[in-house]
């Protein structure tokens, strides 16, 4: 039994292997891309195997369904021209095999140092302060309370990076497709009844089992993409709905710091959620969260600002 | 004992995708084996969650059902469109 | 009465297994992508929709067998109206489907698909 395990392990290991050398040096960008999502796939059910469950929802959702779509869309604006990559000239092959050689050593390096460092690490540290971070999940604690600090930030990030690929220009009207396709709004209209439920159902399981904002907010991103393919989001383009839709982006950045300097006044440390309402403020973050990594990861797909 | 035989055979034949995905002519065969690995993907995450008793595993093949959606849904609009027409030769869209 | 569910799970994923080996030997052996999207759509869902009725005689409880049925539904769902996008954005596209034609009217045009 033991032997077929690993003997899986070893079948995932080496297919990460191939679809990333097939995704970085492919010759056209087109497969290096369909390569890239495969790799996602194949990545998530690593993080299974690892048994880090919250990290192979979000890889799903994110690497595989989101970043997907975002890197299509994006090809189908390169002119044809540009489907190919470059070949290698004779004096860049020296460097890339060294840089290869190099990648490799640094990581036995430091699969060697990761060997060594004491077991279990800071699990049972978080064990002890699970019952009153107001969750049950010790995944969820650490994300939402134990280490808010950095959730805040990342999620600051993305607001910055929706500023950032606003900045590039109006939002580009797409190209049209090769012929009609009834299926799509079919499609969209059978399977968006479950892009809701889902994302609501992986939320209320964060508090104890794997799930939480982040994959929930990358599955609603998900559907919201799914909706702008097929033509039912007008309003986000409408400009008298711009303070709205800029109010929602930033919603969960808003509730977070409102969060924190609450926790400031009322027990004099920053981002320190008092026990007794912990698990119901975390619940709130979390929803706004969710609605606000929705909405950014559908502000990117749109490659511009809308509204003008 | 039994689902992990038969998760270990649906990965072998999910490499067998590989090679289309490598190979494929056009786009759409390529596009058609990433379906694939999908497929196979959450076949083989539920056989683990029952084989190992995992039932958060359901729902992990739950999303990827989800997404295997979404990626057909934008290749086919955003990726495969009328700009390929307009480049002057009726070529057939991404081949090699 | 759950003494035979078991076996017969077993026996459904195996049978499942054996479609999903079916529907990558049709993405290899078959000529024309219309032909491969018939052996992935069909074989595979079959294969994904018995291994989960498989599982289902094997949940626990109804509301586990039922979530797999759930996924079985989705992807049926995804994968057969993705199968038409794909087919009528290929045939809008300009890949014809292979045929075989009698030598005496051979129209040079339509057989332009190949492997």
């Amino acid at each position: 039994m033991n032997g077929l395990v690993l003997g899986f392990d070893l079948l995932l290991v080496a297919g990460l292997a191939w679809l990333a050398w097939q995704a970085l040096f492919g010759r056209h960008r087109f497969t290096s891309v369909v390569h890239f999502m495969a790799f996602g796939l194949v990545m998530a059910l690593v993080w299974v195997r690892l048994d880090a469950l919250d990290i192979a929802l979000a890889e799903a959702a994110i690497g595989a369904g989101v970043t997907g779509a975002l890197l299509l869309a994006a090809l189908g604006r390169l002119p044809a021209a540009a489907g190919h990559a470059p070949a290698w000239r004779a004096a860049q092959r020296p460097l890339v095999w060294l840089a290869l050689a190099t990648t490799l050593l640094v990581t036995l390096a430091l699969a060697w140092v990761a060997w060594q460092l004491p077991r279990p690490g800071l699990a049972g540290l978080v064990g002890e302060m699970l019952p009153k971070s107001g969750v049950d999940h010790a995944v969820t604690a650490v994300l939402l309370n134990l280490r808010a600090w950095d959730t805040l930030l990342e999620i600051a990030v993305m607001l910055a990076a929706v500023c950032l690929v606003w900045s590039l220009g109006p939002a580009l009207p797409p190209y049209a497709p090769a012929t009609a396709l009834p299926g799509l709004p079919a499609l969209t209209r059978l399977l968006h009844p479950l892009f809701l439920l889902v994302p609501a159902y992986l939320l209320w399981r964060g508090s104890h089992a794997p799930g939480g904002a982040f994959p929930a907010g990358a599955v609603l991103g998900a559907g919201g993409v799914l909706l702008v393919l097929a033509d039912g989001v007008p309003w986000m383009h409408e400009p008298r709905r711009q303070p709205l839709l800029r109010l929602l982006l930033a919603a969960g950045v808003l509730l977070f710091l409102c969060v924190a300097l609450v926790g400031l006044l009322l027990t004099g440390t920053f981002l320190a959620i008092p026990p007794g309402v912990a698990g119901h403020v975390i619940l709130t973050v979390e929803v706004a969260a969710a609605l606000s990594i929705a909405l950014m990861l559908m502000a990117f797909y749109l490659f511009g600002e809308p509204g003008r | 004992m039994f689902h992990a035989v038969i998760a270990a055979l649906l990965l072998l034949n999910a490499g067998v995708a590989l090679w289309r995905l490598r190979r494929g002519p056009t786009s759409a065969d390529r596009m058609l084996a990433a379906e694939m690995v999908s497929v196979s993907a959450i076949a083989v995450l539920l056989l683990f969650g029952a084989g190992f008793a995992q039932p958060a595993l359901v729902d992990v093949a739950l999303l990827f059902a989800l997404l295997a959606a979404v990626a057909t849904a934008n290749f086919v609009t955003r990726t495969w469109t009328l700009l390929h027409e307009e480049s002057g030769r009726r070529e057939e869209a991404g081949r090699d | 009465m759950t003494d035979w569910l078991v076996p017969l799970g077993n026996g459904l994923i195996a049978v499942g297994a054996l479609f999903f080996v079916a529907g990558s030997l049709g993405l290899i052996r078959f000529p024309d992508l219309y032909a491969r999207l018939h052996a992935r759509t069909k074989a595979d869902n079959l294969g994904l929709g018995l291994i989960c009725l498989g599982l289902a005689c094997q949940a626990t409880s109804l509301a586990a067998a039922l979530k797999y049925l759930l996924v079985w539904g989705l992807m049926l769902i995804a994968s057969s109206i993705g199968a038409t996008l794909i087919a009528s954005t290929a045939l809008a596209c300009g890949l014809r489907p292979r045929q075989r034609r009698p030598v005496s009217h051979s129209a040079e045009g339509d057989q332009e698909k190949r492997t």
